[in-house]
């Protein structure tokens, strides 16, 4: 698929001294949803900031639909638009003056039309009047969704856009970004929230420490990392488990009632018809199984927990 | 050049200025108003003329300066600050615009609205004493020019500031005593030989020199070096702030 946004060797170094960013290589697809996973202070943030023009890049390249962002900004910004991931609007400005402000300040002619239909895609439109100081705090998110879309963009990025969102607006969002995915916008969304990365994106980059340890598909990565665990609910409470079973590392659970296999996907073997052969020659009989394919979250916690 | 970016900011400023208006206007009239009864009316009328002009009609070019600077350097370095204090500065950053068009955008707005409000207190001052400007064109000049450049220096001191006290106290211990100590309310030729040489070390005298001559055709200092003084000011900001955008200081890490 055809590449739109592409950071190659890109590394920040605040003057702090601290390494934000370490050797980034990135490519993000036309019309992708990429979700970027890490903990606090990953660096997630930073590489937005670069991309957008806000922080200054350190050493490194970074060209959107090969135009290159420093040299060329005017193109790069144009089509990018950008919801921080804080709560910064003005106060007392309305919501139509300040969406309008959005679009005159990326360099487009007033068009009421796009304003008023983006404020209504947003549950906005009630509120056009309002200033934005009276609004609550899931309003004031999407008055900054409405300015990073007023200027029709190519590419948006969304830094939490969920973060402090509740139950409601948060299934709202998603419904946005899946229009805007349709209609042809590549989104790129930092998140801490590893459901929403496996709900709605395509592919998942973690990231840790300042450096890109994985982009992958999101659906082969659950394959490629993804444990299963097989439980078995015994038909008799086991009192100590059998010599003859250890090689299996099983796992004794709910006081001994329930054994956990954990195997791997991947694995040309499985174990499975083994250890029930096993099981049946110990006489261990058991009453029901299931199976359990391991999260996301189990899989992030995985990977960043990994020595560096 | 993206005219709508330069249109976006300017408007948003102006407006800003308009919801504030009791502050932006009617304060700084209120106060000049004020200089004019009890410097011009009730002191001046026992100053004797000074080089053939009233003391009250003398003072109003140097109220006038007063008020310019003040209010330019006030409101271009809140225009920036306050973005930067709330954060929402990052859609400025992120946005297509050169450095040229943000300065068009803030410091044009904060330079608009100075000039409006020089013109209230003008205005204003004719109400008090007789008028007389002899050389308008150069007067409309030295207002751009002196509003231009103390609003640049406003934005400079606005991405400067990292906290209200310091927004306030530039104006408070620097513009301030330099307006009052730089000819407002008196010719600096009745100081002493020595404060008169330490004034011109004071960059408003050649301000206030230049702009009470296009009035009344007397000066301080020549008009030509009050012209090249501004210039060099105005130039100065413009490096400052070219260097500001270029290394990203105080705004971009």
């Amino acid at each position: 698929m055809e590449s739109i946004l592409s950071v190659s060797n890109l590394s920040k170094t605040y003057a702090s001294g601290f390494k934000a960013l370490k050797g980034i290589n990135l490519e993000i697809r036309k019309g992708e949803i990429l979700a970027l996973l890490g903990p606090n202070g990953a660096g997630k943030t930073t590489l937005i900031s670069i991309i957008c023009g806000i922080v200054n890049a350190g050493e490194g390249t970074v060209t959107v639909a090969g135009h290159d962002i420093r040299k060329d900004f005017r193109v790069t910004r144009a089509m990018i638009g950008l919801v921080p991931q804080e709560l910064t609007t003005d106060a007392f400005e309305t919501v139509w003056a300040t969406v309008n402000f959005s679009r005159g300040l990326f360099g487009l002619p007033a068009n009421p039309e796009h304003v008023t239909r983006v404020l209504k895609d947003l549950s906005l439109w009630e509120k056009k009047d309002s200033k934005i100081r009276t609004l609550s705090g899931g309003m004031k998110r999407r008055v900054l969704i409405a300015k990073a879309l007023a200027h029709e963009p190519q590419i948006l990025f969304l830094d939490e856009p969920t973060a402090g969102v509740d139950v409601q607006l948060r299934q709202d969002m998603w419904n946005i970004v899946r229009r805007l995915r349709e209609a042809g916008v590549t989104i790129i969304l930092t998140t801490h929230y590893i459901e929403e990365a496996e709900e709605m994106a395509d592919r998942i980059g973690i990231i840790n420490h300042g450096e890109l340890i994985l982009v992958e598909d999101k659906h082969e990565l659950m394959r490629k990392l993804g444990k299963k665990q097989l439980t078995l609910h015994l038909h008799d409470r086991l009192e100590e488990m059998p010599a003859s079973l250890s090689a299996y590392r099983l796992e004794r659970t709910n006081g001994g009632n329930d054994l956990v296999y954990t195997y791997d996907t991947q694995s040309e073997r499985t174990g499975i018809t083994a250890l029930l052969r096993d099981l049946n020659d110990a006489g261990i009989r058991f009453k029901d199984l299931q199976t359990k394919q391991s999260s996301l979250e189990d899989i992030f916690v995985n990977l960043v927990k990994r020595p560096q | 050049m993206n005219l709508y970016a330069v249109k976006a900011i300017y408007t948003f400023e102006m407006a800003r200025a308009w919801r504030t208006v009791a502050q932006s206007i009617v304060s700084p009239v209120i106060s000049t108003s004020l200089y004019f009864i009890v410097f011009g009316a009730a002191i001046g009328s026992r100053i004797s003329q000074i080089e053939g002009v009233s003391y009250g009609a003398f003072i109003v070019p140097g109220l006038v300066m007063l008020s310019l600077l003040t209010q330019s350097v006030m409101n271009a370095s809140f225009g920036i600050y306050f973005p930067k204090f709330t954060g929402t500065i990052f859609e400025v950053l992120s946005a297509p615009v050169s450095v040229g068009e943000i300065l068009l955008g803030y410091v044009g707005a904060a330079a608009s609205k100075s000039i409006i409000l020089g013109a209230i207190i003008l205005l204003t001052a004719g109400l008090f004493v007789p008028l007389r400007i002899a050389h308008p064109f150069w007067m409309v000049a030295f207002l751009l020019l002196t509003a231009t450049s103390f609003s640049l220096f406003g934005f400079i001191l606005g991405v400067w500031a990292d906290g209200f006290e310091k927004l306030q106290i530039v104006p408070l211990l620097i513009i301030t005593p330099l307006t009052f100590l730089g000819g407002s309310f008196y010719s600096i030729k009745v100081l002493p030989p020595f404060w008169q040489t330490v004034s011109l070390f004071n960059p408003v005298v050649y301000l206030v020199s230049g702009f009470r001559w296009s009035f009344y055709e007397i000066s301080d200092v020549s008009v030509g070096i009050s012209l090249a003084m501004t210039a060099v000011f105005l130039t100065a900001c413009l490096v400052i702030i070219w260097w500001i955008f270029k290394t990203g200081y105080k705004l971009k890490s």
